[in-house]
């Protein structure tokens, strides 16, 4: 299908100024988000779900119905508008502490029972909106407030990889890796992201779309360094790739 | 007329909610509450509605908070340790102006405690169990038949105020048996569709934004002084006492819920002795019937508050009654339910020190 290049904002996306850091990578996200939403004519039964983090206000970025849930319960508070509103399309957006660490029981459920949402997942390896503490995916030695001589195994753990997590559980439709760190990877999100939300519209289960995002704030660098550094190190820990896709190939 | 049909507690609030309008609900087991859970997974898909077992208490609350979201008739069922995990929850419920209910079959506490009946969840469940300025409205049924009843207007309460409402029940109420009518089933195209501003795909209309959340300040207090105005409506419109031979008693029992029948059988056997005493039960808990309750005590001697705790509503007594008369308490906890004697002595007790 051939994509047209225009710089008209999607209609999805309400034309409130965002509210992100220089070089932040949650604005591409919401962009391919919109511009999907436009593409599968979903708008007007669309209803999303902003977490608490960065991403607090995305319910005023997008031009769809919207709330924010507690931190974590995203996929809880979506849970129960589609279980209500069997035609709607229903979409969380969440940061890597919101999914990965309290909110990993709604996350691991709601994929496990096939819940019929879209699951948009923004790890950053930090906590961006209280200020650079130690997420359940910051790197083994990265320096955060909260992990100041680095993150150690031996304290804290490791890594969480949650779409490996999620690949074994039962419901899952569609799950992707991906980054958006040039034109060819944004592309490839976008892919996923169709695919992510074609699943929900036909039924198939769950989906989620895991990007691996900068955060040049709290990794104290300039976004070229921050882009640099997702190729370099979190590339290595996070593979990129696809984990589920039962939605098959676009006609 | 309607036939009476035997049923336990918590299978006729479930019933109940069922005839009320409810299609969807969202719980977890726990005793004394589980048949709640169950029948609505058996009933609910009979009436084309949708049944969620969550994974957690947590997700349960955040999941009728979705399904409140659409505008919807939603429930939930509980016990104490559930109800604790429910109250973050509960806070975002009453900041997003979410219609619910919320059953709470109190069981003995803190921590793990037991299954037996209890009345301990009462500061929780009436001074706000989560963080911010919020209340729910708390609906404390004495009888099956009144849960029936209030369960029905608990969800009318939530449309018209936009808000959570607690059933506050016990484990006694919840797994005794006794005959019900029940009410007619309500016609779902009757019920308040809350278009306004329902979360259910912006066609044709500006989207709708639900959130408890605001960053400015002045404008979140703006946000807590329009729940407080609801407030207001609330106590002005919706408080519900009973009282029972009060007239002539020189001493009054206060008493809510299953403690208040047991209050009762006290009433009847201090009047068969000769001692004039009556009763005050307060059905809404919050709002608390603090008016009604002043006045209906005023001319008595004392007033002995029994409750299935270390003794929390007394708080809310005694700001009714203020200093005008003395205000004594008894209270069994632990899942320890005061029986008739008992209470029936401590009352005479009582009698002694004024005579
Ligand atoms: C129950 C609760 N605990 C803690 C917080 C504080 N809090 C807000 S956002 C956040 C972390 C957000 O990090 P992440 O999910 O990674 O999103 P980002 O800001 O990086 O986009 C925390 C801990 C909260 N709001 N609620
Ligand atoms: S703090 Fe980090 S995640 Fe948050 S907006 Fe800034 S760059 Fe983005």
């Amino acid at each position: 299908m051939p994509t047209v290049k225009t710089f008209k904002p999607p209609k999805s996306l309400s034309g409130k100024e965002f509210t992100y850091c220089p070089g932040c990578q949650h604005g591409i996200v919401h962009r391919l988000i919109a511009e999907i939403i436009d593409e599968l004519g979903i708008q007007e039964r669309t209803i999303m779900v902003a977490p608490v983090g960065c991403s607090v206000f995305a319910y005023e970025f997008f031009d769809v119905d919207g709330t924010v849930a507690a931190h974590g319960r995203a996929p809880a508070v979506a849970t129960g508008m589609k279980r209500s509103l069997k035609d709607s399309v229903v979409f969380t957006y969440q940061g890597d502490g919101d999914l990965a660490a309290i909110g990993t029981a709604e996350i691991v459920h709601a994929a496990n029972r096939g819940e019929k949402i879209t699951a948009i997942f923004i790890n950053n390896a930090i906590y961006g909106m209280t200020g650079g503490q130690m997420a359940p995916t910051t790197l083994l030695g990265m320096k955060t407030s909260t992990s100041p001589y680095g993150r150690a195994a031996e304290n804290d753990g490791y890594p969480i990889h949650v779409c490996e997590l999620l690949k074994e559980t039962g419901g899952v439709a569609y799950l992707e890796r991906t980054t958006v760190n040039t034109p060819q990877e944004i592309r490839k999100t976008k892919k996923a992201l169709k695919k992510a939300f074609t699943a929900q519209l036909e039924g198939l289960g769950f989906s989620l779309v895991e990007v691996l995002s900068t955060c040049p704030t709290n990794w104290g660098m300039s976004p070229v360094e921050a882009t640099e550094w997702l190729e370099e190190n979190m590339k290595k820990e996070y593979k990129v790739g696809l984990f589920v896709d039962k939605v098959g190939d676009e006609k | 007329m309607a036939d009476k049909t035997m049923v336990k507690g918590n299978e006729a609030m479930a019933e109940a909610a069922i005839r009320a309008g409810c299609r969807l609900y969202f719980g977890y087991p726990i005793t004394p509450q589980s048949e709640f859970t169950e029948y609505m997974a058996k009933r609910l898909p009979e009436v084309g509605g949708s049944f969620l077992q969550s994974e957690s208490e947590v997700s349960a609350v955040n999941m009728v908070y979705g399904a409140a979201c659409t505008g919807r008739r939603v429930l939930t069922s509980t016990s104490g340790p559930g109800f604790s995990l429910m109250q973050e929850g509960m806070s975002y419920i009453a900041g997003a102006e979410l219609p619910s209910v919320f059953v709470n079959v109190v069981r003995g506490g803190p921590g793990l405690g037991d299954i037996q009946p209890a009345q301990s969840d009462y500061f929780q469940a009436t001074k706000g169990g989560g963080h911010g300025d919020y209340h729910a409205v708390v609906l404390a049924p004495g009888t099956i038949q009144e849960a029936v009843e209030l369960v029905h207007d608990a969800f009318d309460i939530a449309d018209k105020y936009r808000t959570p409402v607690i059933i506050l029940a016990d484990g006694m109420l919840g797994q005794m048996m006794e005959p019900v009518v029940f009410g007619e089933f309500r016609n779902l195209e009757s019920l308040s569709d809350h278009l306004s501003w329902s979360l259910t795909g912006a066609k044709n209309r500006e989207p709708h934004k639900v959130t408890s959340f605001n960053i400015d300040p002045y404008e979140l207090e703006k946000m807590n002084m329009r729940y407080q105005e609801k407030y207001k409506k609330i106590i002005a419109n919706e408080i519900l006492y009973e009282t029972s031979n009060m007239e002539d008693a020189d001493f009054a029992l206060v008493g809510f819920g299953t403690m208040g029948r047991i209050l009762g059988s006290v009433i009847r056997r201090a009047r068969e002795e000769g001692i004039k005493v009556g009763l005050f039960r307060p059905v809404t808990l919050w709002p608390f019937p603090y008016d009604a309750l002043r006045e209906a005590v005023a001319d008595k001697k004392f007033v002995l508050d029994v409750e299935m705790s270390t003794g929390q509503m007394i708080e809310d007594v005694r700001l009714a009654v203020g200093d005008s008369l003395p205000v004594h308490f008894y209270g069994r906890t632990g899942g320890v339910v005061p029986n008739p004697d008992e209470v029936l002595r401590v009352l005479k007790e009582r009698i002694e020190e004024v005579k």
